[in-house]
């Protein structure tokens, strides 16, 4: 309720500062993410904050899959949108293709001093999620599946299992559950992977579309685990439901921010980059959600409590345990070549 | 009866011309919002970085497309035979009781209608899971020991898509039945014919324009069929709308799911066609 008030209260000031400031030309950019809570709690952590600070106008637009929208947009040749927060590989992927800005670090001091696995020369990670191993607490309340290896063992571990019907993340559990460690995954064997995919394709129940889909799964006991977006399962547990997650062998993922090929602001948005990863307010974040700091800076503003902070994806000892998704091979001709096979792999 | 052919014809031909001027600002909208798009589409199909039937070889070659329209074909034929033998009997019930009954028959057809796709969908996810309704009842009368798997597979994706389109079926049927008289059934009788002759002699051959209109709305509404059986289906059911949406979220290939949608429309204006052969189109469109 306080967080609706003061995305109300965020709204007003971003009017007044609008209306006071546009003698001047007010420099506004147009910001898109991806709706809901999310983005509610980024409004508050990071967007107001990021205005008022630096005296721009944010507006904001949500859709859940910015991709086909920022093709269109940029091929279209006048995009409206200036700045995306986006899962990362679209940003490199949209690169390649020239729908992206190429970022000029020296203009983005906060971005510069984060390490180079969190950037890429077109994107800067603005937060982290993982894709975790979820479970039932009622199916499993000692003894818990605790890595991929588990989850493919339906004789120790009997139960009905849900995947995303989706080959990111889920090629990297199968090589992890066939024994390669988490930071020796790339290249991705994918033969290997869709081999190992074969061998509990029987056992999998439900193959999931969307985030949604996979907490009503969990907490309707229609699966005893799954792999699920970590956030989601926290909500879920939240809301009473006997269910709980591992960081072990999860996957760490990022959306990122990217700014858009001829964007009408750009020299604003590449402001509003810089301020959207500064450690403060990337600090804020996992205060209204259950989302790590893009800027692992964050972890030393003492912001973020310690308990509070061992529940976060990015949190460095929990990040250790898991596998850094790479973005650019998912994005290179291989990585693309696997996302086709998994069409065929699902009717198969 | 008594009017000259002439004069009609005259009439009619003015008359015409009169629908078509009230129809084109309707035809403009349909042009505008309809043809243009979906020859954007074709032309999409068509064309990247050059003319290229490539988009079609891959639908015609690959075996993820084939599978895809196998399972598609089936399941919508399915769907349209569980929908004739629920639908009919549900037919011709309203149209053999009293106005009040009929017109409560009828709604209860037409008011689930008002419920959105989306909610009707989760319903029956309620209803159908591993913890659903159903579930847990034949659990409580110990028929079952397990949980049955009726949902996350095409068996609920055939379940919920009958129930949406059910009413696609009864009314054209029930509109059909209205207009077959009832002294030939009178007439039959009065013949000596038993009530069940008179039903597969008479009745039933003369109700055939109504089955193959609901079966042909039926049949071509769940070739498109969209939310259903990605809710229901599990991810397994993958349904050529479904491979137009992954074409584009998954693997952006913006010409591949235009090809696909396509020949999806093609096959729809084919059997659209192939009706029309036996029965006046307004029949399965207008229910005249």
């Amino acid at each position: 309720m306080t967080m609706k008030q003061n995305f109300g209260l965020g709204c007003a000031l971003l009017g007044a500062m609008g209306l006071t400031t546009s003698a001047t030309a007010a420099e506004q950019i147009t910001f898109v993410s991806q709706g809901g809570a999310y983005q509610q709690a980024q409004t508050v952590a990071i967007l107001d904050p990021s205005a008022k600070k630096l005296g721009i106008t944010i507006n904001q637009d949500s859709i859940p899959d910015a991709w086909p929208a920022i093709k269109t947009q940029v091929g279209s040749g006048k995009p409206i949108w200036d700045v995306v927060d986006t899962p990362t590989g679209y940003c490199l992927r949209g690169g390649e293709q020239g729908l992206i800005e190429k970022l000029d670090f020296s203009k983005i001091p906060n971005a510069a001093a984060m390490p180079e696995a969190y950037r890429s020369p077109y994107s800067v990670s603005y937060e982290f999620y993982s894709s975790v191993l979820a479970y039932s607490q009622k199916t499993f309340p000692k003894d818990a599946p605790n890595s991929w290896a588990d989850f493919w063992d339906v004789k120790k571990f009997p139960g009905r299992r849900a995947l995303r019907n989706h080959p990111i993340a889920t090629l990297e559990a199968a090589l992890m559950a066939d024994g390669v460690a988490p930071d020796k995954l790339y290249p991705l064997d994918v033969d290997r992977a869709f081999k190992k995919l074969e061998e509990i394709k029987p056992n999998i129940t439900v193959w999931w579309t969307s985030g949604a889909q996979s907490a009503q799964l969990l907490n309707d006991g229609e699966v005893d685990m799954e792999m699920a977006w970590n956030g989601r399962v926290s909500a879920v547990a939240k809301e009473g439901a006997k269910v709980a997650f591992t960081y072990n062998q999860g996957i760490l993922q990022s959306t990122s921010l990217c700014i858009l090929k001829g964007a009408p602001n750009f020299d604003t948005a590449v402001k509003f980059l810089n301020e959207a990863v500064d450690p403060v307010h990337q600090a804020n974040l996992p205060l209204n959600i259950d989302y790590g700091p893009g800027n692992p800076k964050a972890f030393e503003t003492s912001v973020i409590k310690p308990e509070r902070a061992a529940q976060l994806p990015s949190e460095p000892a929990n990040a250790a345990k898991q596998a850094l998704m790479s973005y650019a091979w998912w994005s290179s001709p291989a990585g693309e070549a696997a996302e086709k096979r998994w069409a065929s792999f699902m009717q198969k | 009866m008594t009017s000259g052919p002439d004069p009609s014809q005259k009439h009619q031909r003015r008359e015409h011309g009169l629908m078509l001027a009230l129809v084109s600002p309707a035809l403009l909208v349909i042009l505008l919002l309809i043809v243009l798009p979906v020859g954007w589409l074709a032309w999409q199909s068509i064309y990247h970085d050059g003319l290229t039937l490539e988009n079609y070889r891959r639908v015609f070659t690959e075996d993820i497309y084939w599978r895809s329209f196998a399972l598609t074909f089936e399941i919508s034929l399915a769907v349209t035979v569980i929908a004739l033998l629920l639908g009919y009997p549900v037919a011709y019930l309203a149209n053999s009781v009293s106005k009040g009954w009929s017109i409560l028959i009828l709604s209860l057809v037409v008011l689930p209608f008002w419920t959105s796709v989306l909610v009707r969908a989760y319903a029956w996810l309620a209803l159908l899971q591993r913890t659903g309704v159903i579930n847990q009842f034949l659990r409580y009368l110990d028929v079952i020991s397990e949980p049955l798997a009726m949902v996350h597979n095409t068996f609920g994706t055939v379940v919920a898509t009958v129930h949406i389109l059910l009413p696609f079926m009864v009314l054209p049927l029930y509109a059909t039945m209205q207009k077959i008289p009832g002294d030939l059934m009178q007439a039959g009788a009065s013949l000596g014919a038993s009530p069940s002759l008179t039903f597969f002699r008479v009745f039933l051959p003369l109700s055939l324009p109504g089955v193959l209109a609901g079966c042909t709305m039926v049949f071509v509404l769940c070739l498109g069929f969209y939310i259903t059986p990605e809710l229901l289906g599990g991810g397994r059911t993958v349904m050529v709308s479904m491979l137009v949406s992954r074409n584009v979220e998954l693997y952006n290939q913006f010409g591949a799911a235009s090809a696909v949608a396509v020949v999806l429309l093609l096959s729809v204006l084919a059997i659209f066609f192939a009706v029309s052969r036996f029965i006046s189109l307004d029949r399965v469109l207008g229910q005249k």
